[in-house]
């Protein structure tokens, strides 16, 4: 491939000047500013603007619809299929979360009953939503697939207590998953 | 006799005063709703009266479009920790933020915002101080706040807000020459220094740059425009200069110097900067308002058929003016949003070499235009063909004073 030299390109009285480039500049501002009055700037469909811009105003309209089945919202528990909790408190979300937002009492599952082998469920499972990053580190770590980043983002409260969110917080949040992991399983 | 004139001078100190800080906060709001419009975006629109602080239960939320938003910015500025780093110099460091703010409102007094109202047998001119040397007062103060700059700069001992202080003198100082030049051909034809006659003068006989109406119709004001043209640019390109706005912010870069001479600063004293160089701005509306564009007057002659003196007429006259300024707040924030900043050497070359030269030759080309009356058409030729060997010679001195990148070493 032949090598071109690029130059300079030289600049006509016009451009020297400068008024006439400014002048043509402040025509495109002006237009965009005509334009998201008018709510006719371009993408404002797409964007499904609220009428000024492009923008969308969040509490009236939500793009909810659009959220991806991966949106990495608030971490939730999950029961399985027959109302169990998926959670064996290991405690290793407690350990992993960088901001320290996960608190875990395990609590003993007596050894006659039918799911002795399970060991532990929690007894009290907080996560202080204040502290979360939303980083995904619980759901990566979870052995028994227990804790997911639900499309949920909507975490708002008056006081730092109602920003905690308890254990029953977390499973109405999480809902059921199917399938069975580890040590819930009959056949491990 | 004498008490009345005090009494209506603390009046208007007052309502002027008033005027002025409330267009402020009206410019932060047009800033930001505007810029919002030009980037395609919303801008703040929904902030309510905060009664909830006074005591009431819910805030007042009305359709506005968030005009209380500065009332808002203002209460978080007073309310934010006003924090001291340990390492500046204390006097100068408190101090910077008056030096910047003073005199952008102290400029706003000789400014005449309306009509002289006639109050019995007395005249009260509707500017703070009916001064003879306005223009030059103006200067004078205004340059003033360049101070504040770079004392703030100083004193924060710290190495970008020094930059920023220093970068603010040499452009202020720059500008200066060429904002004091540029406005000479204006005074030349008015032939009087007092901002309210020449008002006055521009009701009767038609603005600077729009002489439509009375004496305004001879040749020889069309044939001023030439030099008034050139005048009125290079005044309103110093005058974004003088009030550190972009183009030409280059004080307080964000991408170089962080936040130029005002980064150590934080609550009521950096909010005192933000109001000095939106105050800077009103003025220097309001003297290219004065100067170029009939001040107060209406225009078009209605000026004439209205009863001089009434009270109606002399507000009507301020809401006129006030209309205007704002209009210019606007360009001013329009030219915000459009232009990039400059480089700092291209900020110097145009003032000194290309600015200055300028509106020097602008000078003198008013002054031929005004006196081919007096000298006859031969001496005017001769003159002009003198003038314009001259100005040759000029623009090749400056063509190469600029420091232009060498052809094949890009």
């Amino acid at each position: 491939m032949a090598t071109i030299k690029v130059t300079r390109p030289k600049l006509s009285v016009g451009e020297k000047v400068y008024f006439g480039s400014i002048f043509k500049g402040m025509i495109v501002t002006l237009r965009h500013a005509f334009k998201s009055v008018m709510g006719k700037s371009r993408g404002a469909d797409e964007f499904n603007s609220s009428g000024i811009g492009i923008t969308m105003q969040y509490p009236e309209q939500k793009w909810d619809d659009e959220l991806p089945e991966y949106y990495r919202g608030t971490p939730a528990l999950v029961t399985d299929e027959l109302d169990r909790e998926r959670c064996v408190s290991c405690q290793l979300c407690e350990f992993i979360c960088p901001p320290k937002a996960i608190k875990i009492t395990p609590g003993e599952i007596p050894s006659n009953d039918e799911w002795a082998k399970v060991e532990k469920r929690p007894q009290v499972f907080d996560i202080d939503m204040i502290r979360c990053i939303y980083c995904g580190m619980c759901e990566e770590v979870c052995p028994e697939q227990a804790i997911y980043l639900r499309p949920d983002y909507i975490v708002t409260g008056t006081s730092r207590k109602e920003m905690v969110h308890d254990k029953d917080r977390l499973y109405e949040i999480g809902g059921k998953r199917v399938g069975l992991v580890n040590k819930w399983n009959e056949l491990k | 006799m004498e008490t009345t004139l005090l009494i209506a001078a603390a009046i208007k100190i007052g309502v002027f005063l008033g005027v002025t800080l409330t267009l402020v906060s009206v410019c932060v709001i047009f800033e930001r709703r505007f810029s919002a419009i030009i980037q395609d975006r919303v801008g703040p629109n929904r902030t309510m009266i905060p009664l909830s602080i006074l005591g009431f239960k819910k805030d007042l939320a009305l359709p506005i479009g968030g005009l209380t938003q500065p009332m808002a910015d203002g209460l978080k500025f007073i309310l934010k920790e006003d924090f001291t780093p340990s390492y500046v110099r204390k006097a100068f460091f408190w101090l910077a933020p008056c030096m910047t703010m003073v005199p952008a409102l102290i400029t706003m007094a000789v400014v005449p915002f309306g009509s002289p109202i006639e109050f019995g047998d007395l005249v009260i001119p509707m500017a703070v101080a009916d001064l003879n040397v306005g223009p030059l007062f103006i200067f004078a103060i205004a340059s003033l706040s360049v101070y504040g700059i770079t004392l703030a700069g100083w004193s924060s001992n710290s190495k970008y807000p020094f930059f920023g202080g220093v970068r603010s003198c040499a452009q202020m100082i720059s500008y200066e020459i060429a904002l004091g030049l540029s406005v000479i051909p204006v005074l030349m034809m008015f032939g009087t220094l007092n901002l309210g006659h020449i008002v006055e003068y521009q009701a009767n006989n038609g603005w600077l740059l729009l002489p439509f109406w009375g004496e305004g119709l001879t040749a020889e004001r069309w044939w001023m425009l030439i030099p008034l043209v050139v005048s009125f640019f290079i005044f309103t390109t110093s005058i974004f200069a003088e009030t550190n706005r972009t183009p030409f912010d280059l004080p307080e870069c964000e991408t170089e110097l962080v936040g130029g001479y005002h980064t150590e600063y934080s609550s009521m004293k950096f909010a005192l900067f933000f109001l000095g160089e939106y105050a800077a701005m009103i003025i220097g509306s309001a003297l290219i308002v004065t100067l170029f564009f009939g001040g107060w007057s209406i225009g078009f002659g209605i000026d004439g058929l209205l009863p001089t003196g009434a009270w109606w007429v002399s507000l009507l006259h301020v809401g006129c003016f006030l209309t205007k300024v704002t209009v210019f707040i606007l360009f001013f924030i329009l030219v915000r949003w459009t232009v990039p900043r400059f480089r700092y050497d291209q900020l110097m070359n145009l003032g000194w070499i290309v600015f200055f030269e300028a509106a020097l030759i602008n000078v003198f080309i008013a002054a031929l235009i005004l006196a081919v009356p007096h000298i006859g058409y031969l001496a005017f030729g001769v003159c002009l063909a003198i003038l314009l060997v001259i100005t040759g010679v000029l623009f090749a001195i400056a063509k190469s004073a600029i420091h232009a990148p060498k052809e094949g070493t890009v």
